[in-house]
């Protein structure tokens, strides 16, 4: 079966250099100094980052950072929590709209 | 398919050669009550290779003409093998130090009491596996309840004076990856698990060791059933660090498998790779040359990759 996304694609990322190599650089060294440690543990970012890879729905980032979670010593119990996390801000943020519904309704009702 | 280990060595122009010989390890019998995932010597119920007496007898003589720093006992589950005490007893005196390594289960049993009474008498060194303080997670790789058994077992340790701070009774855990990814770093792995079991559970220990799964035995199998064996080896020979190999404990250990019959390794002894390539029993040996090649395979990379595997 066909599918647009092949798991060894994620072996490729780097290529995307090929056309724009200085913008690249300037982005792979950013990554990088992202994830290194910091004030935050590698592994507290590589949580962060799993949980933000399901928010915008990365299948090569779940991959990546579920993999990157499992060698900085979490397991599938929080990283589920971490996925919850992502779950929570992303229906808040639908939910805290309603205030603006709420706000129309109030306006042009009586 | 990954760089023949050896040639690998060779393109960094490396040379992996026996150094000073300081560790004796004796592996007493791949009997075991668990049959771990992880497991490369395939250990578990039913094994028949158990080491007898004479055997015993002769790992003793072996190790009083050539005093060595530290004697490790390990397996399989040593304390399934009858005589245990009698080769701790005999060996410790020819030791600075004498390692044990459990798997915590079995010791529940009211039957090891005096196994745990002696290990205290001699100050024995406990080392035991546990690779997650997450149950489930232990579990997937040790078998069901084993992660409970466990935190049990690490509680009635520290009720008798192991793993406390200042104790020179040393409570070590070894955590291996409960599947195919690397080890987390040693030190890290060692704070987070000090603070969880402290926290959670009262629990003490002196040391955490992480050590990569080597690709052998029921792991290798478990690796080419699950699709992970290519990925997980390519991950291992990418990870290759010429900075390791000169701390790698094949230069300063020597395995002695449950028959008697010298290894560079446990991993050799599992390979059934002989020390020198030749099978050579320990009464027949009158010196430990350095200098002699390590015989290696590809799954040396599991303790060459990142960190390394000392």
């Amino acid at each position: 079966m066909e599918t647009y996304y092949n798991p060894t694609d994620l072996e490729k990322f780097g290529e995307i250099g090929k056309e724009a190599p200085e913008m690249a650089k300037k982005f792979f060294d950013y990554y990088a100094s992202v994830f290194a440690e910091g004030e935050l543990t590698g592994r507290e970012k590589a949580l962060i980052a799993l949980a933000v890879a399901h928010a915008v729905q990365c299948p090569y980032c779940i991959d990546a950072y579920t993999s990157s979670c499992l060698e900085k010593g979490s397991n599938q119990a929080e990283m589920t929590e971490a996925i919850h996390v992502a779950c929570a801000i992303r229906g808040g943020a639908s939910l805290v709209h309603g205030v603006q519904m709420m706000n129309t309704c109030r306006k042009v009702s009586m | 398919m990954v760089m023949k280990f050896q040639k690998t060595l060779s393109e960094h122009q490396l040379l992996l050669h026996r150094g000073n010989t300081s560790t004796l390890q004796i592996n007493i019998g791949r009997l075991c009550n668990l049959a771990c995932r992880h497991c490369h010597v395939d250990a578990g119920p039913g094994r028949p290779e158990i080491m007898g007496r004479k055997t015993m007898s002769d790992v003793i003589d072996f190790a009083r003409r050539f005093r060595f720093q530290v004697a490790d006992i390990t397996g399989g589950a040593p304390e399934l093998v009858p005589d245990l005490d009698y080769l701790m007893q005999e060996l410790r005196p020819s030791v600075d130090k004498l390692i044990f390594r459990t798997n915590l289960v079995l010791l529940l049993q009211d039957r090891y009491a005096p196994l745990l009474r002696l290990c205290k008498e001699l100050q024995v060194a406990i080392t035991a596996s546990f690779p997650s303080t997450n149950a489930n997670q232990a579990d997937s790789q040790r078998g069901e309840g084993v992660w409970q058994g466990s935190i049990e077992m690490l509680k009635r340790l520290n009720a008798i004076g192991y793993g406390l701070p200042g104790s020179r009774l040393e409570l070590n855990l070894v955590a291996n990856p409960t599947g195919a990814f690397m080890p987390v770093e040693q030190c890290r792995a060692e704070k987070k698990f000090k603070t969880d079991l402290a926290r959670k559970w009262g629990i003490q220990f002196t040391n955490l060791f992480t050590f990569a799964n080597v690709p052998l035995g029921r792991f290798h199998r478990w690796l080419e059933q699950s699709g992970n064996l290519t990925h997980y080896m390519d991950r291992l020979a990418a990870g290759f660090n010429p900075a390791t190999i000169n701390g790698l404990m094949c230069r300063s250990l020597i395995s002695i498998s449950w028959d008697g019959f010298l290894y560079d390794c446990d991993f050799n002894q599992a390979a059934d790779l002989p020390y020198t390539g030749e099978r050579i029993h320990i009464s027949s040996v009158t010196h430990l040359p350095q200098e002699t090649p390590i015989v290696t395979e590809d799954h040396c990379y599991a303790c060459t990759a990142g960190a390394g595997f000392t």
